[in-house]
């Protein structure tokens, strides 16, 4: 092969990378300039004001106890799901298409269909009533009951968002060689094993991809919340949103975006680190 | 004890037919070799003894027990994969123990197994490195480890050097076969390499379509071929096939006369290049040379015997130029008869 001009790859990457900058790069200075800029000079009055707010503190920690929740879960569900779902003979197509219905559906949709499900007037109470377990429209999403609202949310978020994990592992799982977990079991190796030994460390790096985008979209959850709970249960990137539109202060609002990018950014670098697959292992 | 009987496996894809009756019994101790072109089975009879594949009837019996319907890992052997299959995330040592590991072996018994079956195959000094930092020679060699390493009653192996070049398939093949007879494995081998199959195995099995059309030591093999295929794909140059007439047990051809069976109405001469002798007086079969062919330790002739394409084999120093007609003498006792329409041989006077 003849040498190439250095400069080629350079441009062919020139256009994302423009594109990149104007659309990413610009609003991400101006958000981080807007976050740090109050009155005449730059100060970090907003984000004290962010961290002095009542319910800041609240919204950190639904965040994180909400991540923490449904990030693992998902990815327990996806890995049963993508397991069985690889070993589908016939219609495999079919129930991965019915699997991944959930992705098209915008998240506003899906939390607006839920709380069609669980409000007091709602389906669920409907269906309870009727079997006589309970006497009458009762809140489930409400400030008096945090536990059933949370676990609306949970439920809600594993429906519309364990998919995309789904997609992502049998991707993986597809790249596997069948004759590693066959060599496997011919050694001996049970089901579980197999699965412990071989699949999950071979499936390392799309878990990586899956646990980083779906972590990212965690910390930024919100229009499902917002349809499920209001403000009944504040989260970073909803109070982002009451800052931006309901207080008109733009300066919190962008400190917000900035500390949930931060979040981001520390939790994609820890699975970065910890999830790392050292070349010499690749197959 | 561990022998291996295979009774009347039939395999289906589908409507198709992979495996058609097949019937093998290997002996314990025995190094068997599953010979035969791309396509004709090998690999789906391999993987019903070993059980990653279900037989459509018929029975796998080991050691006198029906594994028929046991699953892979309760029938105690153990398989070397065609790429392979080593692991990619452990090191050569836990790739090598891993069989041990499964046993729950005691800590020092896999260090001593491990390190004895990578003596045997001389990995001692990659033990720790990974898999993909290997050559594919050192890498077939881990396989092997991985497998010898359980000391398994039986060991599978299915075309384990069709991925490595040819010196190093040579060198593989002389140590494999002295590193197993010494294990006394019995050992069943998948090969499409004939010479592979005659330089390893104490008796081959020769399939073509999903049968095995005939079961014998190489030299049966090479010698008494049982089907127009078997003598076709063994051997190199392959046996010429000569259409004749026989007429009262008598085969001419030009003015040579060959005693022939009449069992049947048309019939094939089955030769071996190597069993035609260039007569002094040019009397015999008359084969006329079109191409010459000086291979070192031997004359390749490519020609016609009565207008059909035959291969001899002649001394180096023969003085045979393209163009010639010779004269070829052939021993009666070493030709093959073949009945054309069944594509058998003919029982032997
Ligand atoms: N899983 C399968 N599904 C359908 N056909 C198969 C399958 N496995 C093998 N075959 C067919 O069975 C025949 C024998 O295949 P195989 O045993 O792999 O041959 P070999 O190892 O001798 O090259 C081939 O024609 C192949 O296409
Ligand atoms: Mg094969």
């Amino acid at each position: 092969m003849p040498a190439r001009p250095s400069w080629i790859p350079y441009a062919l990457i020139a256009p994302s990378v423009v594109f990149l900058a104007a659309l990413f790069l610009v609003p991400l200075v101006q958000t981080i300039w807007l976050s740090v800029s109050a009155g005449d000079g730059l100060s970090l009055e907003n984000y004290r004001r962010m961290a002095g707010d009542l319910n800041f503190a609240l919204a950190v920690k639904n965040t994180f106890l909400l991540t923490l929740v449904v990030v693992p879960l998902q990815v327990v569900l996806a890995l049963g799901m993508a397991t069985m779902v690889t070993k589908l003979d016939k219609g495999r197509d079919l129930v991965l298409w019915v699997l991944t219905i959930p992705l098209g559906i915008s998240d506003l949709a899906a939390g607006l269909a839920w709380l069609a499900l669980l409000q007091n007037t709602g389906y669920l109470n409907s269906a309870l009533y009727a079997l006589g377990l309970i006497q009458g429209p009762t809140g489930w999403l409400s400030q008096e009951t945090p536990v059933a609202l949370f676990f609306a949310i949970v439920l809600a978020e594993l429906w519309r968002a364990t998919a995309i994990v789904l997609v992502i592992l049998i991707a993986g799982l597809q790249l596997i060689p069948k004759e590693f977990a066959e060599a496997a079991e011919i050694f001996g190796a049970k089901p579980w094993t197999r699965f412990t030994r071989i699949t999950l460390p071979l499936l390392k790096p799309s878990l990586q991809s899956a646990l980083i985008l779906r972590t990212v979209l965690a910390f930024e959850v919100f229009a499902v919340v917002y349809a499920l709970g209001g403000r009944n249960f504040p989260v970073l990137a909803g109070e982002a949103y009451v800052w931006q539109n309901d207080n008109q202060n733009y300066g919190v609002a962008a400190a917000y975006a900035v500390l949930i990018m931060a979040i981001s950014l520390a939790a994609t670098a820890v699975y970065l680190r910890v999830l790392r697959t050292r070349p010499e292992q690749l197959p | 004890m561990a022998d291996i009987v295979i009774d009347r496996v039939v395999k289906e894809f589908g409507s198709f037919r992979a495996l058609q009756e097949v019937s093998l019994t290997v002996n314990d101790g025995e190094f068997v070799a599953l010979l035969g072109p791309s396509g004709c089975g090998k690999t789906t009879l391999l993987r019903i003894i070993a059980g990653l594949e279900t037989q459509t009837s018929g029975r796998v019996v080991i050691g006198g027990q029906d594994v028929s319907h046991l699953s892979p890992r309760k029938r105690g052997l153990a398989m070397v994969f065609q790429n392979y299959a080593v692991f990619p995330h452990m090191t050569v040592f836990e790739n090598v123990a891993f069989g041990l590991r499964m046993q729950k072996a005691a800590a020092a018994d896999v260090k001593r197994k491990v390190e004895r079956a990578a003596a045997l195959l001389h990995i001692e000094s990659y033990l720790d490195r990974y898999p993909a930092k290997l050559s594919g020679g050192q890498r077939q060699r881990v396989a092997v480890a991985r497998a010898l390493a359980v000391e398994p009653a039986v060991l599978l192996m299915d075309e384990p050097l069709s991925n490595l070049d040819a010196l190093l398939r040579l060198e593989m093949r002389t140590e494999l076969k002295a590193v197993l007879r010494e294990a006394g494995t019995t050992t069943i081998y998948v090969t499409h390499d004939q010479t592979e199959a005659m330089g390893l195995a104490d008796r081959i099995a020769v399939m073509y379509g999903g049968k095995i059309d005939q079961i014998g030591s190489p030299l049966e093999i090479y010698a008494t071929p049982a089907t127009r295929f078997v003598g076709g794909f063994i051997g190199s140059p392959p046996m010429n096939f000569i259409k004749v007439r026989c007429s009262q047990g008598t085969a001419r051809i030009g003015d040579a006369a060959l005693p022939c069976p009449v069992t049947a109405e048309s019939l094939e001469l089955g030769l071996r290049g190597e069993d035609a002798s260039l007569s002094a007086d040019g009397s015999g079969l008359p084969f006329d040379v079109r191409v010459v062919e000086p291979m070192g330790s031997h004359l390749l002739l490519t020609g016609a015997i009565d207008g059909q394409l035959a291969r001899i084999v002649a001394p180096p120093t023969a003085e045979v130029t393209a163009g010639e007609r010779v004269g070829l003498t052939v021993d009666p006792a070493r030709v093959t008869w073949i009945d054309s329409t069944t594509g058998r041989a003919l029982a032997r006077a």
